[in-house]
């Protein structure tokens, strides 16, 4: 075999994004990922014989553009279903109804003054959400570049901003990095409507209600893509988008090694410091390359990848320093028949078990010093209501995202917590759905521990390193890795580490093809 | 302990509530001190001077003199990865040093600036101990991540004695230390003074023959009294030297002193207030063919562009030592820099200084310059003085490198 010009450690949904984008380009790419299926975080698996599942189990963001590009629906992608409907349950059993999509965002189970107040607001961050949507797919230039195409990124900026209008820019600024608690208080009275709205900027952090920081910014990034960040899933599930990225890697010419774990980058010490040449696997086989792309979270990138003995002092230091503790926990459910969720009809829809802020708050307030919480926050779909052929018939699987899960508890993930946490969960599905414990015939539960060793990412954490104002933009992962190159030559990042950060998107793994390319000119 | 002319302050002055540590020769130091003046070196209680500037520098460039250097700061550096890791730190390569032998190095941060100099000495066994001017103990915990080393901080578990000058080899002999005789500079022993443990190594900062002797905290007053009793016996003119004294020898001899000499990394604030080896004139420090190191990639990249500014050794004629001048291309022209630290050296009957200037093209100016103001009966005067570059220290002598040195 010749040697790829390009190697991307990991298949995850970006990996085969940046993959196919090279490949486009005539750049033949090798793909080695650790374990046997393509996907990372979206990859389906059996996790019951005959029950499946992915961790991540919705597509809120997914690129237009990269679908379009890469000739995804071609390949099989179908996102023709309606987007899921957002269903706000308290536990006192009030519901509420969103329909977020562009045209005609609605809400159901209110009062007029809020269901009034809901349109006016989804048009504003609406309004927002556009004008930063051409930025998420964009690099965005290291302080201090003098470079045209940099200036001009930021120029563009700030031309959006100024077409906003001095209020509405005004507005903007004011709101960015706001609580996302202070901007629902300013417009909504009911409680149920301000936590479910909340959840879109909150899920994946390390950061509740009341952080001021990027939660409103992670709604508008949502946002940008269509039917507003409404949950979709694609007509074969999940699976449907990483299927179709592989195909489309495939027809373009991508190859693909599965069950290789990469043990490190291949260092070659040159003048200018040293550079990546290739990468080593797990077996001890080289494999040599021009450019290596890592679609690794950034902590393990650098750190067991590279290795400290080839980074700069204070730039290993930030890469240590990053924060890479997952908050977020997984629950699959085998289900023998269909859960009947009280005062739902149906439970197809995304399910978001919250009573008001306070609860989301103090759900964060246990996980901040190390518990989690008796009374835990989640969202919830049933995706075998989209895919039946994800269980056996009649079968069904509950996928459920819980918040606030520490990465790391005191006294450390023992059967015991892990067992305490299961049946916390357990409790709170049967408070909401009675009878569901009895419809059980298996149950796994996931902590971003387990995330981290099952998926090889650091604190299994959602977005790969916490999407915090200081972790984004030119900082993420952090100054001198942000434009997807690295201070190692020929070593470039492409994962949810990178700008814009997590979520299936398929962004930063674009980001970091044009950025690739951009370098060979 | 407030100063006897408590009526000058400034700078120089240490506020008497100032809490000074004692170092472990502080009893001894005391007690020889007949001016009292005190500086804080690392919060330690530091003698400017004991008697006069004067009989303190000539001990150092005609006999001997002794100075505590505890304040000095020291870390042990240990474990399997202990070469590896301060390789990665410093700028030279150091994996060819021996056991029992020292070194001087600078270290940089990611940009190439320099952080600080020091030295590091291999005690065999994969063990080493790095002297620094300042605190590094948060950069070298920093910088351990991934390696297998252990760093403790020993500034105030070792303490350091200087015993420097023509005839600090007499001394050391006489003091009964036998094996100093094949002892080369930048070499280390251990050894006995009157059955006390202790390592001496042939280093120092005066530029002059001379020693620094380590040794257990406990046993500083007895080493101390052991080299006294020389001086005692009529044997040596032997002198407690203070700091001013080794701000004259130090820069004779042309080392500098970071955070005076140049801003260090750590605490300059303004873009181009820092400072890389190339700028400071110690470029034989950076091996560019060293696999790897911090701040590589910026000096390679500025070692390929002309240099754009050094710090420099210059001599200035006159008799008025211009502290805090600011320098130029010719008399009234352009501005190109600015003294940083200036002595008149009795020795040289000059001027001698270190001084930030301009390059131009990577050439230095053809022509320096310096303003220097002066009073006479309280009146403001300026008067131009031209400077020479000195490419090598001002003050060099054979005995400092010759082994064995000459006994007296
Ligand atoms: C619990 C949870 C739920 C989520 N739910 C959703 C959701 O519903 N909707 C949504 O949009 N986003 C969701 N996300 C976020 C989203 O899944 C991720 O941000 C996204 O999948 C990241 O994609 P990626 O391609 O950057 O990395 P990953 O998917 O993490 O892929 C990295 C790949 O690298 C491989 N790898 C690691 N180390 C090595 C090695 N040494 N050698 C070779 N290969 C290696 C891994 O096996 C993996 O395949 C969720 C995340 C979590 C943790």
């Amino acid at each position: 075999m010749t040697d790829p010009d390009v190697i991307i450690i990991g298949a995850g949904h970006n990996a085969m994004v940046c993959a196919g984008y090279l490949a486009q380009k005539g750049r033949s790419v090798l793909i080695i990922e650790q374990s046997n299926h393509c996907g990372g975080l979206a990859s389906t698996r059996e996790f019951f014989p005959g029950f499946k599942a992915s961790v991540a189990h919705t597509i809120q963001n997914f690129s237009s553009k990269v679908i379009d590009d890469l000739s995804l629906t071609k390949h099989g992608l179908d996102l023709s279903q309606y987007p899921l409907q957002t269903i706000g349950l308290s536990r006192d059993g009030e519901c509420i109804r969103l329909d977020s999509s562009k045209d005609q965002p609605r809400v159901s189970g209110l009062d007029g003054k809020d269901e009034e107040a809901y349109a006016g607001y989804m048009a504003r961050m609406q309004t927002f959400a556009d004008m930063l949507k051409p930025f998420w797919l964009k690099t965005i230039p290291r302080i201090g570049s003098a470079n045209l195409q940099d200036m001009t990124t930021f120029l563009a900026l700030a031309v959006k901003l100024r077409l906003l209008g001095k209020d509405e820019m005004g507005e903007f600024m004011r709101i960015a990095t706001l609580p996302i608690r202070d901007l629902m208080d300013e417009n909504f009275e009911s409680d149920l409507l301000k936590a479910v709205l909340s959840w879109d900027g909150l899920l994946g952090s390390k950061m509740a209600p009341r952080s001021p920081n990027a939660t409103v910014l992670s709604v508008l990034y949502k946002m940008a893509e269509k039917d507003a960040g409404a949950p979709k899933i694609p007509v074969s599930g999940i699976d449907g988008l990483v299927t179709a990225l592989y195909k489309s890697a495939r027809s373009s010419g991508v190859e693909f090694k599965l069950g290789q774990p990469v043990s490190r980058v291949l260092m070659d010490a040159g003048d200018h410091g040293v550079k990546a040449v290739g990468v080593v696997l797990a077996d001890g086989d080289v494999i040599h390359a021009r450019k290596i792309v890592s679609g690794v979270d950034p902590k393990q990138t650098f750190i067991d990848l590279v290795g400290v003995e080839n980074l700069e002092i204070g730039f290993t230091n930030r890469i240590n320093r990053l924060r890479c503790d997952g908050y977020v926990a997984k629950l699959h459910l085998a289900l023998d028949s269909l859960p009947v969720f009280a005062g739902l009809d149906s439970p197809l829809g995304r399910l978001i078990l919250v009573s008001n802020m306070d609860s989301i708050e103090f759900a964060y307030d246990d996980a901040k010093y190390g518990e989690f919480s008796d009374r835990p926050v989640m969202e919830l779909i049933l995706p075998t209501l989209c895919n039946p052929d994800m269980a056996p018939e009649g079968k069904h699987i509950l996928s459920g995202h819980v918040m606030y899960i520490p990465h790391q508890i005191k006294g450390g993930w023992t059967e015991e917590a892990h067992d305490r946490l299961y049946q916390n969960l357990i409790e709170l599905l049967e408070h909401y759905a009675p009878g569901i414990r009895e419809q059980i015939i298996f149950g796994e539960l996931l902590t971003p521990k387990d995330l981290e060793h099952q998926y090889n990412l650091t604190g299994g954490h959602w977005h790969h390193a916490e999407m915090a104002i200081d972790q984004m933009f030119m900082m993420r992962p952090t100054y001198e890795a942000a434009q997807y190159s690295t201070p190692i030559s020929g070593l470039f990042l492409c994962g949810a580490g990178c700008h814009p950060g997590g979520g299936l998107s398929g962004a930063p793994g674009h980001n970091a093809a044009i950025e690739i390319l951009r370098t060979e000119q | 302990m407030m100063r006897s002319s408590s009526i000058k302050a400034g700078p120089d002055h240490v506020d008497f509530k100032e809490v000074l540590a004692p170092t472990p020769f502080q009893d001894r130091v005391d007690s020889y001190s007949l001016t009292q003046d005190w500086a804080s070196w690392n919060g330690y209680k530091t003698a400017k001077t004991y008697d006069t500037l004067a009989s303190e520098y000539f001990a150092i460039r005609s006999t001997c003199g002794v100075m505590d250097l505890t304040p000095m700061e020291k870390y042990r550096v240990g474990g399997p990865d202990a070469l590896h890791f301060l390789n990665r730190l410093v700028t030279r390569d150091i994996s060819g040093l021996q056991p029992n032998r020292v070194t001087y190095v600078v270290w940089c941060n990611d940009e190439g600036k320099v952080l600080d100099d020091g030295t590091i000495f291999s005690l065999g066994g994969g063990e080493y101990r790095l002297c620094s001017q300042h605190h590094q103990l948060d950069w070298l915990l920093i910088s351990s991540l991934g390696f297998d080393v252990t760093i403790e901080e020993e500034t105030h578990s070792i303490a350091a004695l200087a015993v420097q000058g023509p005839t600090s080899y007499s001394v050391l002999s006489a003091a009964g230390i036998q094996e100093l005789n094949g002892l080369k500079p930048f070499g280390m022993i251990n050894a006995r003074v009157n059955g006390i443990e202790c390592m001496v190594s042939r280093t120092g900062f005066t530029g002059d023959l001379g020693y620094e002797i380590w040794i257990d905290p406990s046993n500083a007053s007895a080493i101390w009294d052991a080299i006294f009793a020389l001086k005692e016996q009529g044997l040596f003119d032997i002198r407690p030297t203070g700091l001013g004294a080794l701000e004259m020898v130090r820069i004779e001899a042309g080392f500098i002193l970071p955070g005076d000499d140049f801003n260090t990394a750590e605490t300059a604030i303004r873009a181009d207030h820092d400072r890389s080896p190339y700028e400071l004139g110690l470029g034989w420090l950076v091996n560019l063919q060293k696999c790897y190191f911090t701040g590589k990639r910026a000096l390679f990249a500025e070692f390929a562009r002309p240099i754009r500014r050094k710090l420099v050794r210059l001599s200035i004629e006159g008799n008025k030592p211009p502290k805090d001048a600011f320098l130029y291309d010719r008399k009234g022209g352009g501005r190109i820099g600015t003294i940083k630290s200036c002595v008149w050296s009795p020795i040289l009957k000059t001027n001698v200084s270190m001084a930030d200037i301009e390059y131009d093209k990577g050439a230095p100016p053809k022509q320096i310059w310096a303003e220097i103001y002066y009073q006479k009966e309280l009146e403001w005067r300026a008067t131009w003085a031209q400077c020479r570059l000195s490419i090598k220290p001002f003050w060099v002598h054979q005995r400092s490198s010759a082994t064995p040195p000459q006994k007296y």
